[in-house]
């Protein structure tokens, strides 16, 4: 009862809040109706046991990935009447995209009705769903064994693609004047002033 | 609880959920109670570094200063700024608040007293937490007005650097309690140093990280020496500059809920939690929830002895601080304690 309760009050919202994210004038709105959206998809995700997964939904999507996204819309100066100005112009995208989504919906449901495509036996690489086994331990358990060398593989393509981020956007500039921090630790009053007795009607030297 | 309301007479439905509502009122309410007296407990504290009295006015030692402050700005008028967002600018307060009194849902009293003992506690804190900066952010940029603004971009940099290196730090924890729950981390303490000492914190090679923490936990919060999100020297009030009456009042009981937070996830990552320091029998005549709070009140005179007397950090020192140094430590501890814990054979 409170399962169907509570996976039509989390699903409703995440349907609405997707449409909110298309429908809201303004892109700190859209937004912030997209966190809305993953975090009642992390609410669907705890609802079919898989409470690792839903935290990991919230923590890198609603943590990390929105707060970008906020920060730049936040910094647009956006003037909605150039907005409206374009769209002539990018009719004739828009309607190519909507008719690839259209085609691919109906492809899917095409497809799903025809029957699920076999990918194996779900015993061997499926991490369980169990009320004793706790989530993290049966993924950990299939990622470091199984499918040890396809997550390092993984972790190796993250690595290079950090340090390729690093490598595009690291520019030595000459202008700039770097802190040394540890000479400014080590900065101590005697080093920057000091005590002068000047006899009065002298001028004092700098 | 559960078990208590069917006994009554209900189906386990209904007992399921008037406990569960019964059980965050039971948090809820003495929570604020809580952070009500934490505020003059703080300003009492920071008196005494001072050297001044603190509130002594309103009841006896001035204890009712807070309730005196809380009704004050129940009965002022909301202002929202004609230019500012309004729907936004209601939510962020409110955000803020609710937030931080939702990570309370895993934290464990004492033994087994846990409103939801779930086994990705840890990752619910620690999701929960990075929820936060959006009260923050959402309040600077509905204002409308260039110092809350800055304020929230600096907020947003600064919670999402140090979540960084709290994720490692935590790492580091779990890995050596082997749970996600914080309960089973906790437990994991039990006689942990010699047989009789009650913390992680005693642990050589857990202690850096937990200092690393402590002051992680200070930068998380916004609190002096990390302040920069209100440096009132700079940025009139930061995001709270257009608030006024109770939505104000919300960020400042939101702020406080998260310092408890923050102290009691400290006490139960390193300090033990309900435990008592010593594996000694006559200790655990205390119940655990005196233990509990007393580490937290401990924890918290220790917060603000460092706001009465640290100076406010530079911003491009937090987020060196943040980046340069505790990032890569913490990174390279995660590495030292999984390589201790694999060749002790911890888990063997």
């Amino acid at each position: 009862m409170i399962q169907l309760v509570s996976f039509y009050i989390f699903a409703s919202i995440v349907i609405a809040s997707a449409a909110m994210v298309i429908f809201a004038r303004n892109p700190v709105h859209s937004v912030l109706w997209l966190i809305v959206a993953f975090f009642n998809a992390a609410g669907l995700m705890v609802l079919i046991g898989a409470e690792f997964i839903a935290m990991l939904l919230v923590i890198v999507y609603v943590g990390a990935v929105a707060v970008l996204f906020l920060f730049v819309v936040m910094m647009l100066d956006i003037d909605f009447a150039e907005l409206r100005a374009g769209f002539i112009k990018n009719v004739p995208l828009g309607l190519l995209l909507a008719i690839v989504l259209v085609a691919e919906l109906v492809l899917g449901i095409g497809a799903y009705q025809a029957g699920a495509v076999q990918l194996g036996t779900p015993e061997a690489g499926v991490a369980t769903v169990s009320p004793t086994v706790p989530n993290i331990e049966a993924i950990g358990a299939l990622l470091y064994s199984k499918y040890v060398f396809l997550f390092e593989t993984a972790g190796l393509i993250l690595l290079v693609a950090m340090v390729g981020a690093i490598v595009l956007t690291h520019r030595r500039s000459h202008n700039t004047r770097g802190q040394n921090i540890s000479s400014q630790v080590q900065r101590r009053p005697e080093d920057a002033t000091r005590n002068v007795n000047q006899p009065v009607g002298q001028g004092i030297e700098l | 609880m559960t078990s208590f309301f069917q006994n009554l007479g209900m189906s386990y439905e209904a007992a399921w959920f008037t406990a569960t509502i019964a059980g965050i009122l039971l948090i809820a309410l003495p929570l604020m109670l809580a952070v009500a007296l934490i505020i003059y407990a703080e300003r009492k504290l920071w008196a005494a570094f001072a050297l001044r009295r603190g509130p002594n006015v309103v009841g006896p030692f001035g204890i009712l200063q807070s309730f005196a402050d809380g009704l004050k700005v129940f009965l002022q008028e909301t202002i929202i700024p004609s230019a500012s967002n309004r729907g936004l600018f209601l939510i962020a307060p409110i955000i803020t608040f609710t937030v931080a009194l939702m990570a309370w849902a895993v934290i464990p009293f004492a033994d087994g007293v846990v409103l939801s003992n779930i086994n990705v506690g840890l990752l619910y804190i620690l999701a929960i937490s990075s929820l936060g900066v959006y009260g923050v952010v959402i309040a600077g940029w509905a204002s409308n007005s260039k110092y809350p603004f800055y304020s929230a971009m600096r907020a947003a940099a600064q919670m999402i650097s140090y979540e960084v290196s709290i994720g490692f730090i935590l790492i580091c924890v779990v890995l050596w309690a082997g749970t996600f729950n914080v309960g089973g981390i906790v437990e994991g303490q039990r006689s942990h140093i010699f047989g009789f000492i009650n913390a992680y914190a005693f642990n050589p090679l857990l202690f850096p990280i937990a200092v690393m923490f402590l002051i992680s936990s200070m930068a998380e919060t916004a609190r002096a020496p990390f302040d920069l999100t209100e440096a009132e020297s700079e940025l009139v009030a930061g995001y709270q500059t257009e608030y006024s009456s109770m939505a104000f009042a919300l960020f400042w009981l939101g702020e406080y809920a998260n310092v408890l937070l923050m102290c009691a996830l400290n006490v139960i990552l390193f300090w033990g939690g309900y435990l008592p320091p010593v594996d000694w029998a006559p200790l655990y005549a205390v119940p655990g929830i005196i233990w509990f709070f007393a580490k937290i009140l401990l924890m918290f005179f220790i917060f603000a002895w460092v706001k009465a007397t640290v100076p406010r950090y530079r911003y491009d020192q937090l987020m060196r601080l943040g980046w340069k140094v505790f990032l890569p430590i913490s990174l390279f501890w995660v590495f030292l304690v999984s390589g201790y814990l694999m060749f002790t054979g911890h888990f063997a």
